[in-house]
């Protein structure tokens, strides 16, 4: 791998995702504004504790299904509309080298988020716990579970069916991911698809191990798992380079 | 022709490329030299793009064999990819991206790349080098296209369709450009529609129909060899068209009018033909105002092979 490529690569995807106006709304204004509203707003009772312990769990999970889905796979499917990703194929850096720098920029995005939205909550009263260290590699393994989603729908939709499709499922995610509201407010039926998506199990194993002396729901990771592994593999089979 | 195969930067012997059973290439053969400039000339579809693209290591071939600078371009060898560089038809470029900013991320890929500020310059476009990709016009997308392509010192550079939407004063830049790049040894395959663009441009043309080239060689020999010509005449008088063919021993048809009194009948121009075309104004007692011989064009050719292959 050629570093140099690498690094100039990541430079340049991180200053178009900054560029971005509405990748920013997506990964750092909702996230941050679904912390603040809830928190202040009674919309909702908690299981136990407080709203704050509800809401940061899902958050930092709504986060990360932002960058690694939506910001990931819109730019992509646009990349592969203009012709970048073939064109950048036959460079030194090539499609190994591109997919490495697209993976250091949603870590970085990622990071940034995560530090962003533990500092605001801090802030509105919640308090960190030791959980927050084994939450980071949880949200690793959701980053995986979202790029897979993002990159499947990159790669095999038209750009523009790809931005409907991104931000439409964004609003299942969020609407069906146990992120601004409890599962349990769901009717039962729709409950019980909501637990089977890649959403409510990782802001539900999040909420596991934040939780005072929590563990991690044994359901929930294996479905988190199956996306980690199902979705990059579709991804990696259905990708097409070229629209 | 006379090579060692080092000196071949471009070989390709019988490819063969189908799309859901349609062959886009078929049975194409083709030796460029290093430092040469060869156009690949075709009608829409005849297979052009899709060699190009095999070349490039975009598509892999179905059958036959490709070699460029001795590799072969789907092994995935970032070495060759070093070497090459690639001018898209369209596209290839970020458009929320600044000219500069595409042509310094580029360079950061190469290990000895030219200076993006001098490219700028070369290519013309130093007064918009922080204008988004976006906003320029399409001329000036395919220069900064081109500086793309050139800016890690390709020893093999491939120019689909280059100059499409140029205006006239940048496909000239172009065109001195990939001159001097040529003698400076590096080798260029393009594609292209424009005839004059293959004559001012390219060593060796091939035109390319149905997905094989149906001709081969320098712009002048594939002209000279393609086409007969055209005598072209104009007379004080009417002249009956299917009198003069017939006295000329040609079909009824031969001879046509191309405006009142203007007249033209196929090449080649032989002395027997001359002759006997002035004895039959002679017996007809029409005078001459004008009489030429032209030569054909590598258009013609062009419209004759490919239409040819039609029929």
């Amino acid at each position: 791998m050629n570093t140099r490529a690498v690094a100039a690569q990541t430079r340049l995807e991180l200053s178009m995702t900054v560029r971005r106006g509405e990748s920013l709304l997506v990964t750092l204004v909702v996230p941050i504004g679904i912390l603040i509203f809830f928190s202040k707003v009674d919309a909702m009772q908690p299981r136990r504790g407080s709203a704050l312990d509800f809401l940061v769990p899902g958050v930092l999970s709504l986060a990360v299904m932002s960058s690694a889905m939506v910001s990931l796979g819109i730019a992509t499917g646009f990349e592969r509309r203009y012709g970048v990703l073939k064109r950048l194929g036959s460079t030194p850096l090539g499609r190994s080298g591109l997919l490495t720098a697209k993976t250091l920029n949603v870590l970085a995005l990622e990071v940034f988020q995560f530090l962003l939205i533990v500092v605001a909550s801090i802030a509105l009263g919640w308090k960190p716990t030791i959980g927050l260290v084994a939450a980071i590699g949880l949200l690793f393994v959701g980053t995986i579970a979202f790029a897979g989603i993002g990159m499947f729908m990159a790669g095999t939709l038209r750009a523009e069916a790809n931005l409907a499709a991104a931000n439409g499922l964004f609003l299942v995610f969020l609407f069906l991911g146990g992120m601004a509201y409890p599962l349990e407010r769901l009717p039962t039926a729709l409950e019980s698809i909501a637990r089977l998506l890649p959403a409510a199990a990782l802001s539900e194993c999040v909420r596991g191990v934040l939780e005072p002396a929590g563990s991690i729901p044994t359901r929930e990771l294996v479905v988190l798992l199956v996306w980690a592994v199902g979705a990059p593999l579709l991804a990696a089979k259905k990708f097409r380079w070229e629209e | 022709m006379s090579n060692s195969p080092g000196d071949l930067a471009i070989e390709v012997v019988d490819l063969k490329k189908h799309y859901n059973g349609r062959a886009a290439v078929n049975g194409l053969s083709l030796s460029i030299r290093k430092g040469e400039v060869f156009g690949l000339l075709g009608p829409n579809g005849a297979g052009k793009t899709t060699t190009v693209e095999i070349l490039e290591g975009y598509r892999r071939a179905d059958a036959g064999s490709v070699a460029v600078l001795g590799q072969d371009p789907s092994g995935n060898s970032a070495w060759l990819r070093s070497q090459v560089g690639v001018m898209l038809q369209d596209g290839g470029l970020y458009p929320g991206a600044k000219p500069l900013e595409m042509l310094k991320l580029f360079a950061a890929f190469y290990d000895n790349p030219r200076d993006p500020l001098e490219l700028l310059d070369l290519v013309g476009l130093n007064e918009s080098s922080t204008t988004m990709v976006r906003r320029l016009s399409g001329g000036q997308a395919q220069r900064l296209s081109l500086a793309v392509a050139l800016v890690g010192r390709p020893q093999v550079l491939f120019l689909d369709e280059p100059t499409g939407g140029m205006d006239p004063r940048a496909r000239a830049i172009t065109w001195q450009l990939v001159r001097d790049l040529a003698d400076s040894g590096v080798t260029v395959l393009l594609t292209t529609h424009q005839m004059d663009e293959a004559e001012h441009l390219c060593d060796r043309v091939g035109i390319i129909d149905h997905g094989k080239i149906v001709a081969e060689g320098t712009p002048t020999d594939v002209t000279n060899a393609g086409g007969d010509g055209t005598i072209r005449f104009v007379t004080a008088a009417p002249v009956d068209l299917a009198a003069l063919s017939s006295a000329l021993g040609l079909p009824p048809d031969a001879v046509w009018e191309e405006r009142p009194g203007h007249y033209a009948l196929p090449g080649p121009a032989t002395p027997n033909l001359l002759a006997d075309l002035t004895a039959w104004l002679r017996d007809e007692e029409i005078t001459l105002a004008e009489l030429r011989t032209v030569r054909a064009t590598l258009e013609e050719v062009f419209l004759r092979l490919t239409e040819e292959s039609r029929a």
